[in-house]
């Protein structure tokens, strides 16, 4: 059997890459990380020839061989080192005919490297509209190369590249230019010094500590003695070099290029200076903001609701199906109410990452960086944060999932660590029915509503949360990352159906994959501390029946009451009482701490797990809120829930890390255990020093 | 000091020589190139960051990077 073909997609950002890998790939593709890094990796097969394969890698975007990020560095550890599974036996560049000149200056320093390089010059379609013609037989003579002219819209000239990419042993390992020439000297010394090695890998190597990564430097002993040229003298070198490569570019591109000037004026700049005006462009913004607001607030309720009743249906049906048993009660209570609570973050997912594919897409995000990071950076946040944070308005997760367009680390990671902070929707059941409890149903000025405008007051805290952490977190968090600042502001383009697709598909499998089985798993133990128990807990029925012997309850009673008990005796029952020395001081009792316990499955089971214990048989607001408004305060004899332990409770919530799916999805996206946790920590810990503050001061 | 941080919307500039001591080897490699013909496509509030065309690349970079490239009006 032949062996594979190892291809390597390599380009600028915007280039199309991902397009021609979806092109090639289909849907046989398979997205993780680089170990170590939350970097995405990207990789499919095609199979050509009698079921041979060829095996395709999509590399981050990059500008140049000199990384400044640890994306970009990601490909630089791959083209220097031969041991790499994934290492090329060819790279194809892919290029946009429209920006053809800054997109080969990265060519031609993979073609430094000796790889066997194909050129893929996308967006053909564009040419005419354009009018650019290109010499492409000339072109391939002077850069030493084969092209394959594509356009990833049409799906045109794929044949070509296929068969470029089958026949790359035929294609020439030498450099395009000679860029050497720009310190004769000092390169023949390095020549001298390691024979064996190619030249321009060996410039990489003494030249990537200027920048950014850490390479093995194994193979390369002695290397330490080429630096002693200064940094500045280092860069001098490298601001030559890509100087001559663009004079070499230049030249080439005189020859073989030509673009008619007339046709410049065009769309692009018409829609520039309204989307990214200084008035409009913000209404504009606001305006997707909204309705990105409105479909995973209003639009996706509507498959959830679908999801809610399905997963309560098809739970049902097994309990009455199955033999009774532990086994049944498993499935039907554990398991399937633990599916449903995954599959029920579809909707907001898909409705989320259709927006933000087509935001990308079209090329908008890049002028939504432009119009924000004035405001963004100040709190150590990117321009693309403001999605994320408006999303998290809606629930956490997809919001955090969002945060994978922000190409900068520290900017990311400070997004996913203040998310958390802000509304979201699952706090609301928590807010309403404790703010009708314990703020009075006035009004302001005789106008607004005094509850209302505690929850506004909410909703603003958790922004203000967000943005403060934020803030300090800039400053605290220790991370290399770009200093400065530049974007490109990539052309307008109409979307490509595929790409969207493939996107939501791809982030819906990531999450339930991903996060998903940690969802269930602690989904499934909070379930079994609520159903077992010690001791009496086995004995509820008999022992309720003996307590309320006197009371001629009907069954429903009882049977409400027998849950109760269970309740209060189960291991969370068991939890709940022991943690009642640490949150009396904030004016809880022992059953508000199995709230809060069993909360974490998810923010609004509060209300359903206070309904049990209180043995209201429905979840219907005003039984749950009469019966705890008659609750009483076991050490002050005052009402359990006034004013003081409202605020404390609405306070905590606020701002307490409680939700597993949350903690799951920034396990998933940080590829770690320390930050989620730490977030737990740290969230919990202003929570109950907040709630603690303001029940001591109000009480 | 003329820089790239001065220019009004619709003029038209060169850039000259700088150092790569002040100006990120990034932004010569995405085609801020000395020689190279640069004008102000928009700005975003308090002028920050700048909208710029260089040679036909499209770039936004802060206003703190551009008051270090100084340009020559044509
Ligand atoms: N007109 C045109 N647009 C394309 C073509 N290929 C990709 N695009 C668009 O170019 C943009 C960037 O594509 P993408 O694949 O995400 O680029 P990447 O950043 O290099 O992965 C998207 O809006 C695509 O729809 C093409 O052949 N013709
Ligand atoms: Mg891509």
């Amino acid at each position: 059997m032949a062996k594979q073909i190892n291809v390597a997609l390599i380009g600028n950002p915007n280039t199309g890459k991902t397009s021609v890998f979806n092109r090639l790939t289909g849907l046989n593709q398979k997205v993780g990380n680089y170990p170590g890094i939350t970097v995405e990796k990207k990789q499919g097969i095609y199979k050509y020839g009698r079921g041979r394969k060829v095996h395709i890698l999509d590399l981050p975007g990059t500008y140049s061989l000199n990384a400044s990020s640890v994306d970009e560095n990601v490909v630089i550890e791959l083209l220097l080192n031969k041991n790499d599974k994934d290492f090329p036996d060819v790279a194809v560049v892919v290029a946009d005919v429209e920006n053809l000149k800054r997109n080969l200056l990265l060519f031609t320093q993979i073609k430094d490297l000796g790889i066997p390089t194909i050129l893929a010059i996308n967006m053909a379609d564009r040419m005419k509209r354009k009018a650019i013609t290109l010499d492409v037989q000339l072109l391939e003579e002077k850069l030493k190369t084969k092209i394959a002219l594509i356009s990833s819209r049409k799906n045109e000239g794929f044949d070509n590249l296929k068969d470029l990419i089958e026949n790359y042993a035929t294609l020439s390992t030498k450099p395009s230019l000679n860029a050497s020439r720009i310190a004769p000297e000092y390169f023949d010394r390095l020549r001298k010094a390691f024979p064996q090695q190619d030249l321009y890998k060996l410039w990489l190597v003494i030249t990537q500590d200027v920048n950014f990564g850490k390479l093995d430097r194994q193979e390369f002993k002695g290397i330490a003695s080429f630096k002693t040229e200064s940094v500045s003298n280092l860069k001098r070198l490298q601001q030559k070099e890509t100087v001559a490569r663009y004079q070499f570019i230049n030249e080439t591109l005189k020859e073989t290029l030509h673009i008619d000037v007339e046709n410049a004026k065009d769309l692009r700049s018409r829609l520039d200076r309204v989307l990214t005006h200084k008035i409009w462009g913000y209404v504009i913004f606001f305006g997707i903001l909204l309705l990105i607001f409105q479909a995973i607030f209003d639009w996706s309720s509507y498959p959830m609701d679908f999801i809610d009743t399905t997963f309560a249906s098809l739970s049902e049906w097994t309990k009455t199906t199955l033999p009774p048993g532990d086994f049944t009660d498993l499935i039907a209570e554990g398991i399937i109410p633990g599916l449903g609570g995954i599959v029920i973050f579809i909707p907001q997912i898909a409705f989320l990452f259709l927006f933000i594919s087509i935001l990308e897409e079209t090329g908008y995000m890049s002028r939504v960086v432009f119009l924000m990071d004035r405001i963004m950076r100040r709190f150590g946040l990117s321009g693309k944060s403001v999605v994320p944070l408006v999303a998290g308005t809606a629930c956490a997760i997809p919001a955090i999932m969002a945060t994978r367009n922000i190409e900068n680390w520290k900017e990311r990671l400070i997004t996913i660590l203040v998310t958390p902070f802000t509304t979201c929707s699952a706090r609301l059941p928590v807010y309403l029915i404790i703010i009708a409890l314990v703020i009075p149903d006035d009004r302001v000025l005789g106008i607004f509503s005094l509850q209302g405008l505690t929850l506004m007051f909410m909703y603003l805290l958790g922004f203000g949360a967000a943005i403060f952490s934020a803030y300090i977190l800039d400053k605290v968090l220790k991370i290399r990352s770009r200093s400065f600042f530049v974007v490109e502001m990539p052309n307008y383009k109409i979307p490509l159906p595929k790409n969207v697709l493939i996107t939501v598909v791809e982030k819906t499998k990531a999450f339930v994959l991903g996060a998903g089985k940690i969802i269930l798993a602690i989904s499934i133990i909070l379930w079994v501390l609520a159903s077992y128990g010690p001791g009496s807990f086995n004995d509820a029925e008999s022992i309720v029946r003996q307590q309320f012997a006197s009371e001629n309850l009907n069954e429903e009673e009882i049977a409400m009451h027998v849950d109760s008990y269970k309740l209060e005796n189960s291991y969370i029952g068991k939890i709940g009482h022991a943690i009642e020395p640490a949150v009396r001081p904030l004016g809880y009792d022992w059953k508000i701490g199995i709230a809060i316990v069993s909360s974490f499955a998810a923010r609004e089971v509060f209300v359903g797990t206070l309904a049990t214990i209180y043995s209201v048989g429905s979840e219907e607001e005003e039984t749950i809120k009469n019966r705890m408004a008659a609750e009483v305060n076991p050490v002050l004899g005052t009402p359990l829930f006034n004013f003081a332990s409202g605020v404390s409770l609405l306070l905590f919530y606020a701002f307490a890390m409680q939700c597993m799916s949350t903690l799951a999805i920034v396990k998933r996206e940080t590829n770690s255990w320390k930050w989620p946790m730490w977030q737990l920590v740290v969230m919990s810990a202003i929570a109950y020093v907040v709630a603690l503050a303001a029940f001591q001061f109000l009480k | 000091m003329l820089t790239i941080a001065s220019l009004k919307k619709g003029q038209r500039a060169i850039i000259k020589e700088f150092s790569v001591d002040v100006v990120p080897l990034k932004l010569l490699e995405m085609g801020c190139l000395p020689g190279n013909e640069v004008h102000l496509v928009q700005t975003a509030p308090f002028q920050d960051p700048l909208y710029l065309n260089i040679n036909g690349s499209h770039l936004a970079i802060r206003r703190e990077t551009a008051s270090k490239i100084e340009i020559e009006l044509i």
